[in-house]
């Protein structure tokens, strides 16, 4: 059997059952990992020693009966999320040896759920970028097309679910940083309704918009994972106390009588590709069968998005990022003789030039004299494109777009053009301006056999529809079933 | 919107960082067109329309006033490119 190739659900029960021992699974995982991570580089720190002792651990307690909902699951996590004693670098050579005192409070979770961590994957430095070719460390491949880029910032994530190098991930949302990798890499990726999940632990790129969320092999595993992870949170003041539902028990399948807004504005961009637009219209098509009723919204502001996500998060960005400093923990350069030097030689040689150029941008977008031409502006077109939303959802229960207007792009084909780079988010910014749930699912392949993503998104807190609407989809399709040949 | 030289390196002191000579034409370009792509976004009327600073609407969160565990001391400066005696060291700050 080839263990690493499960799903988290098959592989739960298989344990549960003593047909395989966590032991057995991780090892297999872990060989894998060492088998493709010369082609695919998705990992940063491979935690091996750890990962085969959380399995002994998880053996002894399935033998106990203590089966908890990771018990014995292997995961890998992407590296801006703490985990205590483990080397967290965010990609970044300012962060290259920090070693977290603290778990997050997704890692508390996901270890007192019986998880086994793998190791922590690549992603483009403190998220800023959809390609992973920021990150300060490697650059990951996608594993359908080792010349393409697996996406971004969640790119090592999305890799290593793809590439079987894990059963699951964790990776985060800024701007549709769990979405779009999981469209390029052909998995299900989740990002939540802003507050769903904790941010404690998760190092801060734009704080209003940042949200942590699943890369899975299928949308029930995603479930399984949003499970562990979601709830409220009194150490992230931001975290909404309301009830989590049961993610898994609501997939049924159904989507008789679900309301499916099409946006006009989001299918008929210029820009993009054939590939997506007839894999997202057969993915219309399938709707309409199962008996689900597609009814025209619109999202006249989705257009500003771009220009309003590129303003704010930056501008948030280049606040957070002021921590580092050389002070508290990070790198240092040593030679410089002031302490005014000493913060600047630390920052321009530690952060990479799209940090940088992010938080220059962030730190005109609210300097003196510009903070209501920018800042303030693209705040108050955030409030608009709520309220689009807002509208929208009065007419429908999820809505279905594309998640990205082309297939992954090659390595090194818009790395020297910023904002063709940005452009490329058009389909999943508003989701994080405005707070709501998305997910990316499988809809098809293109014509040069790369995966397409299907985008639907959900009214707050409304997980469920989403993810039961992803997987009528998925139980009437194969896409998701297909792993590229490495 | 063009950016000019001093516009950069004037933003890149209030962001502490250092911008080597031979990058700043082309971070002045880059932030360029960015600026005059989000001056799009001067085609709306927002005069009418509040700001959104947080996704979902929530007032202050509040806690009790309790002490509870924290950070041991070595824990917290574990990571200090450099530390003494329980303080963090950073370069002469008065001349």
């Amino acid at each position: 059997m080839t263990l690493h190739k499960l799903t988290i659900h098959a592989a739960q029960d298989l344990l549960k059952n003593k047909k395989i021992s966590s032991v057995e699974l991780t090892r297999a995982v872990l060989d894998r990992i060492h088998a493709v991570e010369p082609s695919v580089d998705a990992y940063i720190s491979i935690t091996e020693d750890l990962a085969m002792d959380r399995a002994a651990a998880a053996d002894q307690a399935i033998r106990e009966n203590n089966v908890r909902p990771l018990t014995g699951i292997p995961m890998a996590i992407k590296d801006l999320i703490a985990t205590k004693g483990v080397k967290t670098t965010c990609a970044s050579k300012i962060l290259e040896n920090f070693i977290p005192p603290y778990d997050a409070t997704v890692m508390v979770k996901l270890n007192a759920a019986g998880s086994v961590m793998t190791g922590k994957v690549n992603m483009d430095e403190f998220a800023m970028g959809s390609s992973t070719e920021n990150s300060g460390i490697k650059i990951t491949k996608n594993p359908w097309d080792r010349s393409r880029v697996p996406g971004g910032s969640s790119g090592g994530s999305a890799a290593a679910v793809a590439a079987d190098m894990c059963l699951g991930s964790l990776g985060s949302d800024t701007g549709g940083s769990i979405r779009q990798p999981a469209a390029h890499c052909g998995v299900v990726g989740v990002k939540p309704t802003y507050g769903r999940v904790s941010r404690f632990g998760l190092v801060a790129f734009a704080s209003s918009l940042d949200q942590i969320g699943p890369l899975a092999k299928d949308v029930t595993d995603a479930a399984i994972l949003l499970q562990v992870i979601a709830g409220y949170d009194p150490k992230d003041s931001t975290s909404i106390d309301t009830p989590v539902p049961d993610f898994r028990a609501a997939l049924t399948g159904n989507v008789k009588g679900l309301k499916i807004g099409i946006p006009e504005q989001y299918h008929t961009s210029d820009g993009v590709s054939q590939d997506v637009l007839a894999a997202v219209g057969n993915a219309m098509d399938f709707y309409k069968k199962a008996g689900a009723e597609l009814v025209d919204v619109s999202l006249p502001h989705s257009r500003y998005a771009v220009a309003a996500y590129y303003l704010i998060a930056p501008a948030e960005a280049s606040s957070n990022l002021a921590r580092y400093d050389g002070v508290k923990y990070g790198a240092r350069d040593a030679s410089a003789a002031s302490l005014m030097d000493m913060y600047k030689e630390t920052r321009s040689s530690g952060f990479g030039a799209e940090v940088q150029r992010r938080i220059l941008l962030g730190t005109y977008a609210l300097s003196a004299g510009y903070y209501d031409a920018y800042y303030k502006k693209a705040s108050q077109i955030r409030t608009l494109i709520k309220q689009d939303f807002a509208r929208a959802f009065e007419a429908c229960d999820v809505i279905l777009a594309p998640v990205t207007p082309t297939p992954a792009f090659k390595i090194g084909e818009n790395i020297d053009d910023p904002l063709t780079m940005y452009l490329s988010d058009i389909f999943t910014l508003s989701a994080n301006l405005a707070g709501i749930p998305g997910l990316s699912v499988p809809c098809g392949f293109s014509a040069d056999g790369l995966p397409v993503g299907l985008q639907l998104m959900g009214n707050y807190f409304d997980e469920t529809a989403i993810l039961n609407a992803a997987y009528a989809f998925e139980q009437g399709t194969e896409f998701h079933k297909k792993r590229p040949d490495l | 919107m063009k950016l000019t030289k001093e516009e950069v390196l004037h933003v890149a002191t209030l962001a502490r960082l250092n911008i080597d000579a031979s990058r700043i034409d082309t971070f002045a370009d880059q932030l360029g067109n960015i600026l005059e792509y989000v001056e799009t976004l001067d085609q709306i009327d927002t005069r009418e329309v509040a700001p959104t600073f947080h996704a979902v609407d929530k007032s202050n969160a509040f806690r009790d006033d309790a002490a509870a565990a924290h950070l041991e001391r070595e824990a917290a400066l574990a990571n200090a490119p450099e530390a003494e005696d329980g303080y963090f060291i950073v370069p002469k700050v008065i001349e």
